[in-house]
């Protein structure tokens, strides 16, 4: 048999959503794992990206340290692939979008009720927030989308093993699907 | 006999006074449409209807039939105009489905899974468009709105109260309510009205049933739109004023 295809996932401004739904293929992924091996991903927790010949991206760009393991993903990964609707629109970290950076931190820290002693936090490991949250098209080439909230584990499976035969992936009814 | 004119390559009939999306329907062919409306007046504007006739382009819910016409619509050049104004509706307004009751209803989401859209391509505009929660039983989400004027349509020519309008120009455009203080609950709308039940995405929304039937089982959950479209036209061609049809229909 052929080299196994080198996979790596990651979640930026996301929910973990859509990883939950690449392991809800469940039995399935018995036979994907024959046919693919992770490389940096949560699921073997290493730590930066090999080089590889998928790369799977959940969740938007929304701080410094996004924009940073998107632009390692892009550099190491063949095919680059937006799952889910966070990284293809923003999703729920973008309806942060319309309104001051600034006085979002200020109310979430400061003035919220309930809060004693309030402050924005400033730790240097932190990465610095950006001001609006981009799907990831906007900051690299993306060369494939699998929308949902999450993606079912059946749109993830067609996807992937219509990927891996070499066909165009093709979702159809049922499977596409924003919510 | 009845006069006909060539769609894909099917011959269609077709009455005097019909339009091509009309007899298209009518005859059981799919011709994607947002704005168009049997019930109603032509709109023209959403442009998804495209069709080519003769080698030009022209809106099919607005063009009368003629005997002979050659048109085309099923191909990938129309398809893939019809994508691009689907992603620039997403772009423009906030359509955020995960958090909007009318998913699986909504019209704008299911052409953009018909026409597999996977992606929104353009800049998204993220606009800030307050709501108006004022009446005790009817919601207003400007953010999604696609300015198709069904609303506008349905409560001035239907309805008779003229309870919606669009105001501004270009990329100011937006939906208004005829009322002084601009607000829903200063009108005499009510949730039986036709205003009501055509706005093919989550603008106006009736209070306390969104998730009454779930995700999943809704209108094109089922079926895909061009499906679903088919199955409509006939029937609404001749209904009017009243939905209680649509609604008892299978």
């Amino acid at each position: 048999m052929s080299k196994k295809l080198r996979v790596a996932t990651t979640s930026l401004a996301g929910c973990f959503g859509c990883h939950m739904s690449i392991l809800d293929i469940d039995e399935r992924l018995f036979p994907l794992l024959e046919l693919i091996e992770f490389d940096r991903s949560p699921l073997t927790d290493i730590k930066h990206c090999g080089p590889c010949d998928i790369g799977l991206v959940e969740g938007g760009v929304c701080n410094a340290e996004n924009v940073h393991v998107l632009h390692e993903f892009r550099k190491n990964c063949k095919i680059l692939i937006a799952i889910g609707a966070c990284a293809i629109n923003g999703g729920l970290p973008a309806q942060r979008n319309h309104l001051d950076l600034g006085s979002c931190l200020t109310e979430v820290y400061l003035t919220e009720p309930g809060l004693l002693h309030g402050h924005i936090p400033n730790d240097p490991e932190l990465p610095l927030p950006l001001d609006k949250v981009h799907p990831l098209h906007e900051v690299v080439k993306i060369d494939y989308f699998i929308p949902g909230c999450p993606p079912s584990a059946d749109a993830i499976w067609k996807f992937l093993t219509d990927l891996i035969a070499g066909k165009t992936p093709e979702l159809g009814h049922g499977l596409i699907k924003y919510d | 006999m009845k006069e006909t004119f060539l769609l894909d390559g099917s011959t269609i009939p077709f009455e005097p006074g019909q339009t091509v999306m009309q007899a298209a329907l009518a005859a059981g062919h799919y011709i994607p449409h947002l704005c168009y409306h049997p019930e109603f007046k032509p709109h023209g504007s959403c442009k998804l209807c495209t069709v080519k006739i003769n080698g030009r382009t022209v809106a099919s819910c607005t063009m009368p039939a003629e005997a002979g016409l050659q048109v085309e619509s099923g191909i990938e050049e129309l398809n893939a105009l019809r994508r691009s104004l689907v992603q620039m509706l997403f772009a423009e307004g906030n359509h955020f489905c995960p958090s909007c009751e009318k998913s699986g209803n909504c019209v704008l989401q299911a052409l953009g899974y018909d026409l597999e859209v996977h992606a929104t391509g353009f800049r998204h505009l993220y606009p800030d468009r307050p709501l108006d929660a004022s009446h005790p039983d009817i919601l207003l989400d400007f953010n999604r709105c696609i300015l198709c004027e069904l609303c506008v349509r349905a409560s001035s020519e239907v309805d008779g109260k003229n309870v919606f309008a669009l105001s501004g120009r270009g990329i100011t455009k937006h939906l208004i309510v005829n009322a002084e203080s601009g607000k829903l609950s200063d009108t005499n709308i009510s949730l039986t009205d036709k205003a009501m039940q055509v706005c093919p995405v989550g603008v106006i929304l009736p209070k306390r049933v969104g998730f009454s039937v779930p995700i999943g089982e809704r209108r094109y959950d089922q079926r895909p739109i061009s499906a679903q479209a088919l199955d409509d036209a006939p029937r609404q061609i001749h209904t009017s004023g009243s939905c209680s049809t649509c609604e008892d229909a299978p």
